[in-house]
Formats: C-alpha cells, structure tokens, sequence
C-alpha cells in the first residue's frame, strides 16, 4: 500500500516520485487496495457516463443534418443516415441565407477583433504604466461596464445607433461598421481589466533600456512592450474571438434588416430565424445542417487548439 | 518631454474612450434618465414622472414572477454546476489506481477534460437550439424518443419540457429544464478550472496527510476543498452572472419568449417585451436600473461574504 496522494491528473506535468514505503501486510491494506480499485472503476463509469452525455446530443445533431425530412421523423433516433444528405447544407448555406450570415459574421469579426486588441491593449497600457490625473477615474469607468446588465442599455443603444444613422448611414442600425465599433466597445471593459493586469507585471528594466536608446513613447510600446505580451494578447485574444462569434444579443438588438435592406445579420440570427421559421416550414435537416455548420467549425478550432483554448478562457476567469 | 507624455497619452486613450462613452457609458446613463420619465419609445412625449416607474415595479405581478424566477437560477445554477464540476474534477484527479508511488489522476483525464469543454466553445444560440430539437415533445426529440423506445413515456403523454408550466418542488418545471441546459454546458469549463487550481497545491501537505492515515475521501474534503475556497468563490460570483443573464435559452426555446403563461419569466424578457412590444420605454428602463442595482450589491455582498485570510502556499 501506498503514502502519497498525487493530485495531479495531467500527464505533461513532471510527476514526483517519493521512495515507496513499504506496504503492511494484512486485511486492512488489502481492503484498502480493493476499495481504491472499485472507485477507480467507478471513477470511469461515471466519466464515460458524462462524456456521453456531452457527445451524444451534438452527435445526433450532426447526423441528423445528413438525413432528409422523412428518415428525420422515421427514425429520429439512428445515428447513421441511410443516404448522406448534403443537400440540407447547400439549401441552409442558400435558402436558409446562412452563408452570407457567415461572411457577414467573419467581416465583423476581423474588424472588430483586431480593433478590439489594439485599442484595448493601448488603453490598458497607458493605465497601467503612466501616472496622470484621471487616470483611476478612466480604469474604473472601464471597470464598471463588467458588472451591468446590458440589457439596461438596449432601449437608449438602439436609439443612440438609430440617431447616428441618419447622420452617418454607415454607423446607422444594419450596418457592418457599426456592429464592429459596438463589438469594440462592449468588449473593452474586460480586455482592458485583463491587460492592464498583464502590464503590470512586465519588467521595467526594459522599458527605461529602450527609452535610453532613444525610443519613443509609442515606439517602445509598439516594438517592445506588445511584442513581450504575447501569452497575455492569445488568452485574451481567443476569449474575444469566442465572446463575439457567440453574440446574439447585440445582433439581434441592432441588426434587424427592415423590407428590401440588405442582409447583414449574423450567423447567431441566422440560426434563431431557422428555429423559428421551422414551426411553420418544418425544415428539420435544413435546421439540423445549420446548426452543424455553426458548431463544426469552433469546435474544430478548439480541437486543434485546445491546450490554449482552455488556458485561455479559464485565465480570464482566474485573474 | 512632460509635453510630449501628455500628447501620448492623450493620443493613445482618446479612441478607445470616445467608443466606450458613446456605445456603453452614455447609453446607461440615458437609461437611468428615461427610466424617470413616462417615455413610450417611438414619441418625442417624455413626461417626467419622478419615482413613478419605481413604485410600479413594486405592486407589478410578472416582475414579482421573474424576480423569483431570477433568484432560483441564481441559487441553483452555481450551485449545480460547481457541485458537478467539483465531482468530475475529483474523479479526474483522484480517480486513479493506487500504487507504490501513490494514487494516481485517472487514465486518460487528458480526453475527458477535452470533451467535457465542448459545450464552453458552443455559442449560447447553438446550444439553445440544439436542445430545443432534444427537448421536442414527440417521437422526434431526442430524450422523448429514447424513453418512448424503452416504454417509460407513453406517445400519447410525452414530456412537455420547456412547454410545461406545472410546478415542480415549487418551481415551473420549464425552469428545471432549463437550468439542466445550463448546468450542461457550464460544468466542463468549472471543472477545468477547477482541476487545474486542484494541481496547483503543492503536494507535501498530501503526503503529511496521508502519514497520518487520511483516505482520499479525508484529503478531499479536508485539505482540497478549503484551498480551493478561492476559485470556488470567482466561479460563484462568474456563475452568477450568467444565471442572470439566461434569456438567451428563454428567448430561443420557451413558447412567447417567457411563457407558456409566463412560467419562464425573467427580468430580461420582461423588460425586452415591456420595451419593444408594450412599447413603455421608461419603465423599461426603470427595471433595467433595479436590475443593475441588484446585481452591483449581490457581487458586492458576494465579495464580502467570501473575503477572508489567504492561505499563500
């Protein structure tokens, strides 16, 4: 029998041997030894259990999308199709609009991603590394936003977005342009309180070395400091592209395309259309394909890279 | 130099500012206006009404509903969630053979934490209407379907899930069903969280545990659960603000978006029908701010209830 408790369950972390102990003889160890082996197994029924219960449904969602409508209501249960149904993806990606709803999702991503990490990282930097009056106020403006509802905001965001529309008709309600900067400026509470944590702990050895060289402000920030946040910009990089692929409540606040406007929602809307308007259309496969389409590829991409996926989501909570 | 500080940070503060003011500070600022006033929305007519909007939400009847659906997913939701997470995340690391060198995680926890943060990955809307295809009321859902094949639900009485308002312990069961969404999809990510706070204790302590002869059940309850006390509590104050924020399922998967007959009500979607189909802005507006204040002195009292000596190791 053994002395030592090992918490760790994950094999890359180096594991500490201590010299074993030699094990008593008799009834006691020997239960002892029995009872861990029960809960061994019954450690692995349970995972599997759980794991199941994860895998099953997003399972039968896929393969659902492979069936047409009548082996859906047939045999809703199967989980291998008869036949592989790839016309349910192209009639979702067409009819359903889902593939302009995922371009559409993507240009507003790009733009709203990258601007969210320049500008939250420069506002993060400036309060965290320099001393001017107002500077606290500004931090905990931005703090602030972390903790209210935003639906307390809809009513006035909507009017505010519909108001500089009749000014500016790029910024106005359906537009591209204008989802980004929303997307920015929702996401800049956390990304600033994250990186200005991050800041903090940078050396400021460095920093007075490139200024000694000549360097200027923004010259140290853009060359030096940034390149140096690297673990910190991927966490909060891939919880930004995460949090925004996932919004639906912004999209479908502003984002509404009234008769003869162009489409310009995004791939969340996209879907909440599809369930909806299947009450009266009943496209099950065509529901089915859309929801693979919107899964398959960020879990794709977390497979991949799962290690910084989680690391990276479970920072932000951890800070 | 001085000068050219200033014009740096000037420089650097100015974009992100203009956004933040204009698309969040001023919109909540707004919102603490109107919610004063007897706007309707579409008019220019905004009356000011003082603390009218206020006293309303007091004797209002579906507020009073959705207060206490809110507070059930508040309780329930963290509860739950951080319960199985904290099981799963024993059994990973715990769950292994004993041998010479002590006892193991389990094999192949590397897999198991991959799968069970799949649902973290999902958007709120995928998930929202992948259960509602699950949660169908025939043949063709997921769950009806499988218990009609093993004969333990009748076709002609399936499960109602997210369309049954009759309670349970209390609680419509559309809630119930609702909150195992939740549960579902949070578990995996506490539960990577918390394995990872769990192997961060260094394992002395473990080892002069054991010589005095504790199980793994004693170490567990004994020294791992007090020195998770800290992450336990970030991940009650971050799962408390989703519980708040559950309208997404609400509004995808229950009849009328809060219904059948708003057994599913919460804040949100009696606020977002308030506004935009009874079109009352201003009182819209005044349960925005009673749903703010609320959640500022919950995570407030939250901190405060969880504050205590660290133990730095």
């Amino acid at each position: 029998m053994s002395t030592v408790i090992h918490p760790s369950g994950d094999r890359t972390r180096p594991e500490r041997r201590t010299p074993p102990t030699p094990a008593p003889d008799g009834l006691l160890g020997r239960s002892r030894e029995l009872g861990g082996r029960f809960f061994n197994g019954f450690s692995h029924v349970f995972l599997v259990v759980w794991a199941v219960m994860v895998i099953y449904p997003l399972l039968w969602v896929v393969m659902s999308a492979f069936k047409d409508d009548s082996e859906v209501i047939r045999k809703p249960l199967s989980l291998i199709p008869d036949k592989l149904h790839w016309d349910n993806f192209t009639r979702a990606w067409g009819e359903g609009h889902l593939g302009a709803f995922f371009l559409n999702t993507l240009l507003v991503l790009v733009g709203s991603v990258f601007l969210t990490m320049l500008l939250g990282s420069m506002a993060a930097y400036v309060l965290s590394r320099y001393e001017f009056p107002g500077n606290r106020l500004i931090y905990y403006m931005f703090l602030s936003g972390l903790t209210l509802p935003i639906y307390l905001a809809a009513v006035p965001l909507f009017k505010g977005v519909y108001n500089t529309g009749l000014a500016f008709p790029l910024l106005g309600p359906n537009k591209h342009l204008m989802l980004i900067f929303v997307y920015v400026a929702w996401s800049l509470s956390f990304t600033v309180f994250f990186m200005h944590s991050f800041f903090r702990t940078l050396p400021n050895s460095i920093a007075e070395a490139a200024m000694v060289d000549g360097a200027s402000h923004s010259r140290l920030f853009f060359s030096v400091m940034l390149p140096m946040s690297k673990p910190g910009l991927i966490s909060i990089g891939i919880f930004n592209v995460l949090g925004q692929w996932n919004q639906w409540y912004l999209p479908t606040l502003l984002m509404q395309s009234v008769a003869g406007e162009p489409k310009n929602q995004v791939i969340s809307q996209g879907l909440i259309e599809l369930s909806v308007n299947q009450g009266y259309k009943s496209d099950w496969s065509g529901l089915f394909a859309g929801v693979t389409m919107a899964m398959l590829p960020v879990l794709i991409v977390y497979i991949v890279f799962q290690r910084q996926v989680q690391s990276g989501l479970t920072a932000g909570v951890g800070k | 130099m001085r000068h050219g500080v200033a014009r740096f940070v000037t420089g650097f503060l100015a974009l992100p500012v203009a956004l933040y003011l204009f698309y969040v500070v001023w919109p909540f600022a707004q919102a603490a206006g109107y919610s004063l006033t007897s706007w309707g929305g579409y008019s220019d007519k905004q009356d000011f009404v003082g603390l009218d909007n206020y006293i309303r939400l007091f004797s209002d009847e579906l507020i009073r509903k959705a207060f206490w659906h809110n507070v059930f997913f508040l309780v329930t939701v963290p509860l739950f969630t951080i319960a199985l997470a904290l099981f799963l995340a024993f059994l990973l690391n715990v769950g292994g053979r004993e041998d010479r060198a002590g006892i193991r995680g389990i094999f192949g926890s590397g897999f198991y934490k991959v799968i069970f943060f799949f649902p973290q990955v999902l958007s709120l809307v995928v998930i929202a209407v992948m259960w509602q295809q699950i949660y169908r009321s025939d043949g063709q859902g997921l769950v009806n379907g499988l218990l009609m094949k093993i004969g333990l639900v009748d076709a002609d009485n399936p499960i109602a899930f997210t369309a049954d308002p009759e309670p349970f312990l209390g609680v419509p069961a559309v809630l119930w069903w609702l909150l195992l969404i939740a549960v579902w999809s949070g578990a995996g990510f506490y539960m990577v969280l918390f394995s990872a706070a769990m192997q961060s204790i260094p394992k002395d302590i473990y080892e002069a545990a054991i010589l005095d002869g504790a199980s793994r059940f004693h170490t567990f309850f004994r020294i791992t659960l007090p020195l998770l006390r800290d992450t336990i509590s970030v991940a009650w104050v971050y799962l408390g603000f989703i519980a708040l924020d559950m309208y997404a399922l609400v509004f995808v998967m229950t009849p009328s978006q809060g219904g059948p007959n708003h057994a599913s009500e919460i804040f949100a979607s009696v606020l977002n029908f308030t506004a935009f189909q009874k079109g009352q802005f201003g009182y819209a507006c005044a349960m925005g701010v009673s749903l703010a204040i609320f959640t500022i002195l919950l995570a407030a009292l939250q901190l405060r209830i969880t504050r205590r000596e660290r133990i730095e190791y």
